[in-house]
């Protein structure tokens, strides 16, 4: 057997310093690393790594909706795709789509039709793909964050860009962005989405025990976590263009004619 | 025509049946009905039915979990229940309903799954929560989750040893241990106003869903939102206080009907 050693449980989430497993505070992000446009087929496509998380995102569209059945004569139709590779998780998964997977699958793409102007495209499709090549805690909302970005990236307009990040409970206490021992050991999980300039959540989902105050503390600290993701998106996005800008620059530099 | 009036009357603080904006329909629970199931329970959200059986069998733990029973929840929308459910493999909304269902039961540990271990790591009891659609008229989430609750509470499971290799039954039943009755409650917008439980007809103009589902102590034990659009954050702290009062309220009624 070449079997990776199971992760062992540890003995505890947070330290006596208030620190946790990964040295982190309680309100800190893990490292977040954001890129766009690296696929050369698709239409928009972003990478996202959280944690140990590793994901491709890619977006094809609007395009012809295909079966045609499936098309809306007044609007686009979203459709989304969040699906793990068999590596991307200790135990190998098996690469058929699994009841979470598809639920998932569905709430993402609900996370993210707020914003999208559907309506400028009638009877087309927009096809969101999203690939967790290595997974970690808080994969669904890393891959909101770059499904967001890669739209963004294949210039379909947009309101406003979708951030998103989880909260969870470890050891009684509220904590940001939980990884994968958090998540499995600890006491709840609450991933959120945020449209941060209308305000709006447009992803919620939470399993494990909160009370009531738990639940808006837990809110509060994810929204706050989601504007600073989103800002780092915006940056991403920015980078590209100014990239794109230099090289036409360089290219359109006027040609000195004797 | 239909879909501007109950839109309407919603911005007034009226609901088309009538109810007030934080009003369940009415909610009748029957239990027992199927003799061949550990457990069974029937409830009727106004015009919405749901029937969930539970059967328990013997089968093998999972590997990573030697010393737990196993719970499995699946909903099934019968094509007989609605003109838009149809045959064939389940749909995502199927899905969505079993696995907020599934949530509730899980993460409240209402079920002591360590109680149906037969011999660790070998054999142990299988939950099977199975959730029947059999009218669609709305609000399928909460109804699928007081069946399932009122079904489990209503459950019996046989006695079981191990003889030798084989599993046998001891003879005797006795009730299923619940350790807590997890209850999900479901909000619609519609427009800029949050309605609890909505009918079918206020599910087509809604433009996004929450449920939330609280256990017997008060706490959030699940979350889901669906539906296209989403919630300013003090909408969904409203809905989580109303949710705690309202499941409080439905928790009573599926206690009450599950003891016969």
């Amino acid at each position: 057997m070449n079997k990776l050693p199971e992760p062992k449980q540890p003995e505890k989430l947070i330290d006596e310093k208030g620190l946790r497993i990964d040295g982190r505070r309680l309100d800190q992000l893990r490292p977040l690393k954001l890129e766009v446009g690296l696929l050369d087929k698709a239409d928009g496509s972003a990478y996202i790594e959280q944690g140990k998380n590793k994901i491709l995102v890619a977006v094809y569209g609007p395009r012809e909706a295909h079966p045609k059945h499936i098309a809306m004569p007044e609007r686009a139709v979203i459709r989304c795709r969040y699906h793990m590779a068999p590596f991307s998780v200790d135990e190998r998964k098996s690469p058929a789509p699994s009841r979470r997977e598809m639920e998932l699958s569905k709430v993402i793409r609900e996370s993210l039709e707020p914003v999208v102007l559907t309506d400028l495209y009638p009877r087309t499709t927009i096809d969101v793909f999203i690939e967790v090549l290595q997974s970690d805690g808080g994969s669904r909302c890393a891959g909101i964050t770059a499904a967001s970005l890669a739209l963004a990236d294949a210039g379909i307009p947009m309101k406003e860009l979708v951030a998103a990040c989880a909260v969870g409970k470890i050891q009684g206490k509220m904590a940001l962005d939980l990884s994968d021992a958090e998540d499995k050991y600890g006491d709840a999980d609450l991933p959120v989405a945020l449209v941060p300039n209308m305000g709006l959540v447009t992803l919620l989902q939470m399993d494990g025990n909160l009370t009531t105050a738990e639940f808006e503390q837990g809110l509060s600290m994810a929204m706050e976590a989601c504007k600073t993701i989103h800002s780092m998106q915006r940056e991403t996005l920015k980078k590209k263009y100014a990239t794109i800008k230099d090289a036409v620059e360089e290219r359109e530099e006027p040609e000195i004619v004797a | 025509m239909e879909q501007k009036t109950v839109v309407d009357l919603v911005t007034k603080g009226k609901r088309i049946d009538e109810r007030g904006l934080e009003s369940y329909r009415p909610i009748q629970i029957q239990v027992g009905l199927i003799e061949k199931a550990n457990g069974s329970a029937q409830v009727y959200l106004g015009k919405s039915k749901v029937l969930a059986g539970i059967k328990i069998e013997t089968g093998e733990p999972f590997p990573d979990t030697p010393e737990e029973g196993v719970l499995t929840v699946n909903a099934e929308l019968v094509p007989l229940a609605s003109p838009s459910f149809e045959m064939g493999p389940p749909s995502e909304a199927a899905i969505e309903l079993s696995r907020v269902v599934d949530r509730g039961i899980r993460e409240s540990k209402a079920i002591d799954l360590k109680s149906l271990v037969i011999q660790k790591g070998k054999k142990v009891q299988v939950v099977y929560v199975d959730v029947y659609v059999l009218d669609h008229d709305g609000n399928l989430i909460d109804a699928a989750s007081m069946a399932a609750l009122a079904a489990l509470a209503n459950s019996k499971v046989a006695k079981m040893e191990m003889k030798g290799d084989e599993v046998i039954e001891k003879g005797g039943h006795h009730q299923l241990p619940l350790n807590n009755h997890p209850v999900a409650v479901t909000f619609a917008k519609i427009d800029k106003t949050i309605v609890v439980d909505p009918s079918l007809e206020e599910e087509q103009v809604m433009s996004a869903r929450l449920t939330v589902t609280i256990d017997k102590n008060g706490h959030l034990c699940a979350m889901q939102k669906g539906g296209l659009y989403g919630f300013i954050p003090d909408e969904l702290k409203r809905a989580v206080n109303l949710a705690v009062a309202k499941a409080a309220e439905n928790r009573a009624k599926v206690m009450a009907a599950a003891k016969g």
